[in-house]
């Protein structure tokens, strides 16, 4: 008789890394434990073959990879895709995606120095304007997705457009200088050690996977992807997870813009970050194990796969071959995490027919 | 076999625990509800019966403040209110155990059991004490699930469905709404949410309404019974005073009158009412 209820006896202990769960022996049937652990590989997977790449490209290219201002260029790439792609990570579990943030990326930190330099406001308070412009764009893109129920897609690149063109028009598109010292400089990226942008972007990115694991806000954050209309049925305001992720992801997107501007070209440059830069942040976020497909995430992973694709192409850049390989590889990485990704989830709840 | 009642929990005269005033509920030119006027009384236990797309569970969303009326009005012991959302439903005591179960397929069972009611410590989750929590429901409800770390989506139909009813049961609801918790139940899960349903009547602190397709099920664990049809309820009467053959019979004649007459629904509803007047639309 098929009663999934009462437990098989030739049923395997489910390896749980949770300590509380595992003295509960609970128990989990071979082939769902099988799929379950594949789960958590998913995340450590990426983990692996970053520090797979980095021994290789060590190992091969000796200090010319593992020097200081070799590791500064990948903590660079890195940090901003990281920090971004903490936001996005939030946004795709809600199902949704902005495709603006490399614009408000380069727009920031210029609207920043506007401020700064046109409107005699200190830094600190410039920042903090210019990331309020930024949580406006955000807050619009949200606004118009979740009320106007237009795709994400649609919005945020109508947004790219419009934060493009108005950062060219108030910058005049040439470059504008970024501060080089002063407390301003010391907290957001002293450009005299290579770690300090990272130092940002490891900070953001586990202070995102504390809230997508620990708090209200990141269970609700899945619970609006995971089951739309079941998180509202319960209670749980849907709309405000959504407009919420993209808010923050507008604000870590400028503010990424500003480090990074601070830390190594020394200048905010207009066309900087761009579609690019988004791009790379939404296949790191893919790469590290969010799925497209909302319900599911993990921040630490989106920052792993912003370092392999890092020491991707910092890596092939050393050894001479073209940065056209890389993007090539880099098509390649994300299909196949996204395969891997889908058919895990397909394994997950294949045994299972709704 | 109904028992014998306490007919005070029923009187007429006293408030109801929730009684409804002419609802009505449109969707675009789909009328869902008109003219409901429902009555449940402290303690009791109301069983909802009828066809697909009757309007029961849209009757059951005004009532846990999901969807807002058209027209008409709710009242909570007599007081009037207006449901503004779930969760302030919910803080008046009203507990919602929905049709599609609103479980989250990719979170674990205690998250799910905990949802948008999740204990903390600061800022963050209690996850220590949810697990310890469901472990303990799961328990005593008597359903056992491999995990409460298990992930929603790997589990059965039976098991969610548990899941789903032992998140309200578990509240300290006053009003706790069913909609068809014995769905995708086999005989030993479905019976144990029916004892779950009979002992929170013994303990008659709890008025529950429950959508219910099987009618033996209906005389099994409910004082009273109400028919919807076509988004009006058609038959309002205690289990003791009707049987299965009526309701069977009401809904036969349903199926006779509304397939072959052009007016066959309006005129059905006037036959059942008996009071001549056919129902409002063609
Ligand atoms: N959100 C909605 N938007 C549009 N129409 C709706 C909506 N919800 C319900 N309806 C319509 O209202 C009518 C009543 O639906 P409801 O879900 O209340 O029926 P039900 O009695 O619960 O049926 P079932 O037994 O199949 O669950 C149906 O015609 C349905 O199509
Ligand atoms: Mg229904």
């Amino acid at each position: 008789m098929a009663d999934p209820v009462t437990s098989d006896p030739s049923a395997a202990d489910a390896a749980d890394l949770d300590a509380t769960a595992a003295a509960a022996r609970v128990r989990s049937t071979g082939l769902r434990g099988v799929g379950q652990n594949l789960m958590r590989l998913r995340e450590l997977s990426v983990v692996l073959v970053t520090a797979v790449l980095f021994a290789y490209f060590a190992i091969g290219q000796g200090s010319a990879f593992t020097g200081k201002d070799n590791l500064g260029n990948i903590a660079n790439y890195t940090s901003a895709a990281a920090i971004i792609a903490a936001g996005e990570v939030m946004l795709l579990v809600c199902g949704e995606i902005d495709l603006s943030a490399g614009m408000t990326f380069a727009m920031t930190p210029i609207l920043m120095m506007l401020l700064h330099n046109n409107q005699g406001l200190p830094l600190g308070i410039a920042l903090v304007v210019a990331l309020l412009v930024a949580a406006a764009f955000g807050l619009f893109n949200g606004l118009v997705t979740v009320l106007l129920r237009l795709p994400a897609f649609i919005t945020t690149l109508g947004t790219l457009y419009l934060v493009h063109g108005l950062t060219l028009k108030v910058a005049g598109s040439h470059p504008e200088p970024a501060p080089t010292d002063g407390t301003f400089v010391q907290v957001f990226a002293s450009q005299s050690h290579w770690w300090s942008e990272i130092v940002w972007a490891i900070a953001i990115v586990v202070v995102m996977q504390i809230v997508l694991t620990s708090t209200r806000w990141g269970a609700y954050t899945i619970a609006t992807g995971g089951n739309y209309l079941g998180a509202a049925e319960a209670g749980i305001k849907v709309r405000a997870m959504k407009i919420r992720a993209f808010v923050i992801t507008a604000v870590f997107a400028g503010f990424a813009g500003v480090l990074d501007g601070i830390h190594t070209p020394q200048s905010f440059d207009p066309n900087a970050g761009g579609n690019d830069l988004m791009f790379t942040a939404v296949a790191a976020s893919v790469i590290g194990g969010t799925a497209l497909l909302g319900g599911s995430g993990t921040v630490i992973g989106a920052l792993f796969g912003a370092l392999l694709l890092g020491i991707l192409q910092d890596g092939f850049n050393i050894k001479g071959l073209s940065v056209n390989t890389f993007i090539m590889v880099e098509g390649i990485a994300i299909i196949l995490a996204m395969v891997l990704n889908t058919q895990l989830t397909r394994f997950r709840r294949g045994a299972r027919a709704e | 076999m109904t028992a014998p009642r306490d007919p005070s929990l029923t009187d007429e005269a006293a408030p109801a625990a929730v009684r409804t005033e002419g609802l009505a509920k449109r969707f675009g030119t789909v009328t869902a509800l008109r003219d409901i006027n429902l009555r449940v009384g402290h303690g009791e236990v109301l069983g909802l019966i009828g066809d697909n797309g009757a309007g029961k569970s849209t009757l059951v969303k005004i009532l846990t403040g999901f969807h807002q009326p058209d027209e008409g009005r709710v009242l909570l012991n007599g007081e009037p209110v207006e449901l503004r959302s779930v969760q302030h439903a919910r803080s008046l005591g009203i507990e919602t155990v929905f049709q599609d179960l609103a479980l989250v397929n990719t979170l674990p069972v205690y998250m799910n059991l905990h949802l948008n009611k999740e204990p903390r410590i600061g800022p963050f989750l209690d996850k220590r004490r949810m697990r310890a929590q469901a472990r303990r429901y799961l328990d005593d409800i008597g359903i056992s699930i491999p995990s409460v770390n298990a992930e929603v989506a790997n589990l059965s139909g039976g098991q969610r469905q548990a899941i789903a009813v032992a998140r309200s049961v578990y509240s300290d609801a006053k009003i706790l709404l069913l909609d068809e918790p014995l769905a995708a139940m086999g005989a030993k899960e479905g019976g144990i949410i029916l004892d779950l349903v009979r002992m929170l009547r013994e303990r008659g602190d709890v008025s529950i309404i429950m959508i219910v397709h099987n009618y033996a099920q209906v005389f099994d664990v409910c004082d009273r019974v109400n028919l919807l049809q076509h988004g009006e309820i058609t038959l309002d009467k205690r289990t003791e005073d009707t049987s299965v053959e009526e309701l069977l019979d009401l809904v036969a004649t349903e199926y006779r009158t509304g397939g072959k007459f052009a007016a066959g629904r309006g005129q059905y509803l006037s036959e059942v009412r008996g009071d001549g007047t056919p129902g409002s639309a063609a």
